[in-house]
């Protein structure tokens, strides 16, 4: 029948026909876009696909013809116009990725964690393209360098601008840079294109954190649907069964770590499971655990107070000027930090000796000590910058009121109280400058990073360059041996690696509006550390001895990023919201809150309704209703995953008995068939004569995938009329065949 | 219908692609390193098949303890010794693939653990892949008691209507919930 479609005229087709053909021609191709997911062999699939492509092309032009056919043939068209582009676009993607085969390398040495560098990357890249575009705006648009007060070295400063001692703290010409916010003109409109640059700078700003934010929420949705949600820790032991090796492990020396780990999880988890709760000696070990504790908690308020001292004492030195001090004395800020975050996770590590956990559990502690040592650190220079920056508030009144003296002292009197001027014109540089503290905040982030950075490299060129060649080259004349024992190769440390990062980071997103290019520098800090790291985690590091994640699914670390993101975010927008800006530097100069510039849009820009419309959107009785709905909102969704989660369980408890049930039937049914067959063939059939309905089913079962053991197929030995209940392992009948059993009864 | 000894068929490339879940480029690479693995002599042959031992030495499978299991599932030979055809091979790398779904990995990870290819993972199953896990030393193997604690503890947990044996669909069930699975799950060349 379909042949004679084929080769009669189209429009003698019925509509019906028509559908029908058309029904088809779909179903092969949603076959043929499927076909790589069928578990089938090679051969198979491709004479799958060979005949179904000349299927749908045979009948493709026969649906194609006709006027009203020919929007159907353009879309066919376009669909595989556009299916193509897909292909070549994937193969474009992969091979743009960078370091694709370096991080193919490492994963095969080491477990493949390296992931989560590509939401890292991804993350940074964003925020650094978009200030970029606001940077060439500026560029292009913008008035250049010495034109304005604002954009020039004052003339104190001139002698020295150059120094490169000034420029690496980020002072001189870097500082009147567009590095920083203080560069930036607070005029409206520039340039023909009346580009709104205080306006753009803002809602960039906004925009950066505001899609990190759905990045950083997307990943996790992401991952926790691939978690499959509902029972997670049931499946312990099967997971380690068929889930624990890692396929990509190429390395002779992975792989035997890599058995002696799961060999060890093995037997923990059994141990584990067999022994009883009680534990000798509990008291002790809770003792131990509170002093551990304690002892980490002084730590932390140790640092904290640290660093605040050593804040302090830095704005001293800037009172007295920066000259007269030492090296140390300038960078003491951030060399402590830099310092405190090497050293203080090697004492938690020490301390946490004292604990006895599960190394798991012990990781996840760790992990979070550093956490709190980090977050404490950050905060409490966001607490001592913030004292600073009422000190330069201070200081520009003083200066606001000396400024008009200053100009009056230019007229040097010859005017009257009241009379207009005629325009003195003052090189831009001897304009008397107010303390910007916005470029001061973002100085000190920038120095803080740069610090960061170089203590970084400098611990991995020590800490584990330096280490392995003393350890290679120094074994051959030393008493024991170097690199069995103390101190041996240093491990790759991949939590500690990407905890750094996050807090990284979080550091940038605390930094960014006011000092917009710092995205821009930490992209390119991340390059150089992603080369540097791959050498030295390819030739100086072994890897770690236990590989165990710190927790069982990605998102433990994207929770981190997501708390970071939250915390870093705050200080910067407290700044924004309570703190009014400088009067002479920056795009919000002279405004009394930044957020002003969103007001002054809304005047100008739209018309007059739609800053009506937005007044009465933000009106407080507007916007309580509405965050409470949302909380509800919440709730009920919480309360509806609950009850979901529940009739799962009691799903699989219905599905358990339901199938032992249906167990005992089918054995008796499968005991009765064989009995009945037994006389049946005795009495009824000889051997020739064509097979009775019992034979029929022996052959039905015989057409399944799998062998039938040859004990299947003859009666069994009479076993009493008890059928005993669910079968206990494989005896004489494999799964396979009980299952058949319900097919070949239908007929 | 083969490939020849130097070059994929364009078409043939195009096929191969829309059939796994490989790239262009994956593809041909994967083509390359397999002509490497021929002899001279099968070169020249329209369908060459590498013997096992040689699909062996491939350094990403040379350290895995289920390699000859992988190849005795992808061989679509006759006399079952696990040798590859260049499209058992392209079968390969697809399931183990960056981009292959979930299912198609549990398929086949199903086929691979199962040893007496009975369509089941049964007790002797089990064993003989906790013992290739743990390594094929006689110091780091399980003891008797340990290992029968273990498969209880695993037919306890994954075996839903309780016949002793894990099926496909159980299988596919235990593994749907895993999260390291499908990153674990992985071969690339």
């Amino acid at each position: 029948e379909e042949e004679k479609v084929g080769e009669e005229k189209p429009e003698v087709l019925s509509p019906e026909e028509l559908e029908k053909l058309k029904e088809e021609v779909d179903e092969r191709k949603k076959l043929i876009s499927t076909l790589r997911g069928k578990p089938w062999p090679m051969r198979k699939k491709l004479l799958t696909l060979r005949e179904s492509h000349e299927f749908v092309e045979k009948y493709e032009g026969a649906l194609g013809k006709g006027k009203s056919r020919k929007l159907y043939a353009y879309k066919v068209m376009m669909l595989k116009k556009w299916m193509k582009f897909q292909r070549d676009f994937e193969n474009f993607k992969t091979a743009c990725v960078p370091w694709e085969m370096k991080i193919k390398e490492i994963e095969s040495k080491y477990v493949s964690y390296l992931f989560l560098l590509y939401p890292c990357t991804v993350l940074l890249v964003l925020p650094g393209c978009l200030l970029f575009f606001n940077l060439a705006e500026k560029a292009l648009m913008g008035r250049p360098y010495g034109s304005m007060p604002r954009k020039t070295v004052p003339r104190a400063d001139e002698a020295n601008a150059m120094d490169f001692a000034v420029l690496w703290d980020f002072g001189g010409y870097a500082q009147y840079s567009v590095l920083f916010y203080g560069y930036y003109n607070s005029q409206r409109a520039i340039g023909w294109l009346k580009f709104r640059m205080p306006l753009s700078y803002f809602l960039v700003g906004v925009g950066t954190v505001a899609y990190s934010y759905m990045v950083v929420i997307r990943t996790m949705a992401r991952n926790a649907n691939e978690d499959g949600g509902g029972d997670n820790n049931s499946f312990n032991f099967s997971w380690k069964m068929f889930t624990s090796w890692d396929y990509l492990i190429g390395n002779p020396e992975t792989a035997d770590n890599k058995f002696a780990s799961i060999t060890t999880s093995f037997k923990e988890a059994i141990l584990e499971e067999q022994e009883s709760r009680k534990d000798d000696n509990i008291h002790l070990t809770r003792f131990l655990r509170v002093l551990a504790n304690f002892l980490v908690l002084c730590c932390l308020a140790g640092s904290g107070y640290l660093i605040y001292f050593v804040v302090r004492r830095s704005q001293k030195f800037a009172l007295e000027g920066l000259e007269s001090h030492s090296w140390w004395e300038r960078n003491e800020v951030n060399m402590v930090m830099s310092l405190l975050g090497m050293f203080c996770p090697m004492l938690f590590d020490v301390i946490s000796a004292l604990e006895n956990y599960h190394p798991r559990i012990a990781l996840q502690w760790q992990l979070g000590r550093i956490f709190a040592l980090f977050l404490g650190n950050l905060y409490t220079f966001i607490i001592a910058l913030m004292d600073e920056i009422n000190l330069k508030r201070e200081e520009e009144e003083v200066l606001k009121l000396n400024m008009t003296i200053w100009e009056a002292s230019l007229y040097n009197g010859t005017l009257g109280a009241n009379s207009t001027a005629p325009p003195i014109t003052v090189h831009p540089a001897d304009i008397p400058r107010g303390p910007c503290w916005e470029t001061m905040v973002g100085q000190e982030f920038v120095r803080l990073i740069v610090s960061d950075t170089m203590t970084t490299y400098i611990t991995l060129l020590i800490g584990d360059f330096l280490r392995a060649v003393l350890v290679r080259f120094l074994n051959y004349c030393w008493c024991w041996d170097l690199e069995a024992g103390f101190p041996s190769y240093s491990e790759f440390d991949v939590s500690g690696n990407v905890l750094g990062l996050i807090f990284n980071q979080g550091m940038i997103w605390m930094g960014a509006f006011y000092a917009p290019c710092l995205p821009a520098l930490n992209v390119l800090r991340l390059h150089v550390s992603m080369y540097l790291q791959c050498w030295a985690v390819m030739c100086c590091n072994v890897p770690q001895e236990r590989v165990f994640k710190a927790s069982g699914s990605n998102n433990f670390y994207m929770a981190m990023l997501l708390v970071i993101l939250f915390l870093s975010t705050l200080p910067a927008i407290y700044t924004i919201v309570t703190i009014p800006p400088s009067f002479d530097c920056g795009p919000f100069s002279g405004k009394s809150r930044m957020f002003d510039v969103i007001q002054e849009t809304l005047e100008s820009d739209f018309p007059a309704w739609f800053g009506k419309v937005f007044s009465y959107a933000s009106n407080p009785g507007l916007v309580l209703p509405f965050l409470l709905l949302m909380v509800l909102a919440i709730y009920y969704l919480q309360s509806t995953s609950k009850s979901y989660k529940q009739a799962n369980l009691e799903l699989k408890k219905k599905l358990q008995t339901v199938s032992r049930t249906i167990n005992k039937v089918l054995t008796l049914i499968q005991y009765l068939l064989y009995s009945l067959c037994g006389t049946c063939t005795d009495i009824v059939c000889p051997p020739e004569s064509t097979p009775c309905k019992g034979g029929e089913h022996r052959a039905h079962q015989g057409k399944s995938d799998h062998q039938i053991p040859p004990s299947a197929t003859s009666p069994p030995a009479p076993r009493g009329h008890r059928i005993p209940g669910p079968l206990p392992g494989n005896q004489w009948q494999p799964a396979p065949s009980v299952q058949r059993v319900p097919n070949s009864q239908r007929h | 219908m083969g490939t020849t000894a130097s070059q994929l068929r364009k078409d043939l490339l195009s096929e191969y692609q829309e059939l796994t879940f490989l790239t262009k480029q994956e593809i041909i690479l994967a083509h390359k390193r397999f002509s490497e693995l021929l002899s001279k002599e099968d070169r020249n042959i329209p369908t060459p098949r590498v013997p096992m031992e040689k699909v062996l030495s491939l350094p990403e499978l040379k350290s895995n303890p289920f390699r000859k299991r992988i190849c005795h599932v992808f061989s679509t030979s006759d006399m079952k010794d696990g040798s590859l055809t260049f499209e058992d091979f392209l079968d390969l790398l697809s399931a183990f693939s960056d981009s292959a779904t979930l299912e198609i990995k549990s398929h086949y990870a199903f086929r691979i653990f199962d040893f007496d290819d009975d369509g089941t993972l049964d007790g002797g199953d089990l064993e003989k892949l906790v013992n290739c896990l743990t390594g094929e030393t006689d110091d780091t193997r399980l003891t008797t008691e340990e290992m029968r604690q273990l498969i209880s503890n695993i037919l306890e947990e994954s075996d839903i209507d309780k016949d002793g044996t894990v099926n496909l669909s159980e299988f596919q069930h235990v593994i749907s919930r895993s999260p390291d699975f499908v990153s674990s799950f992985k071969i690339v060349l």
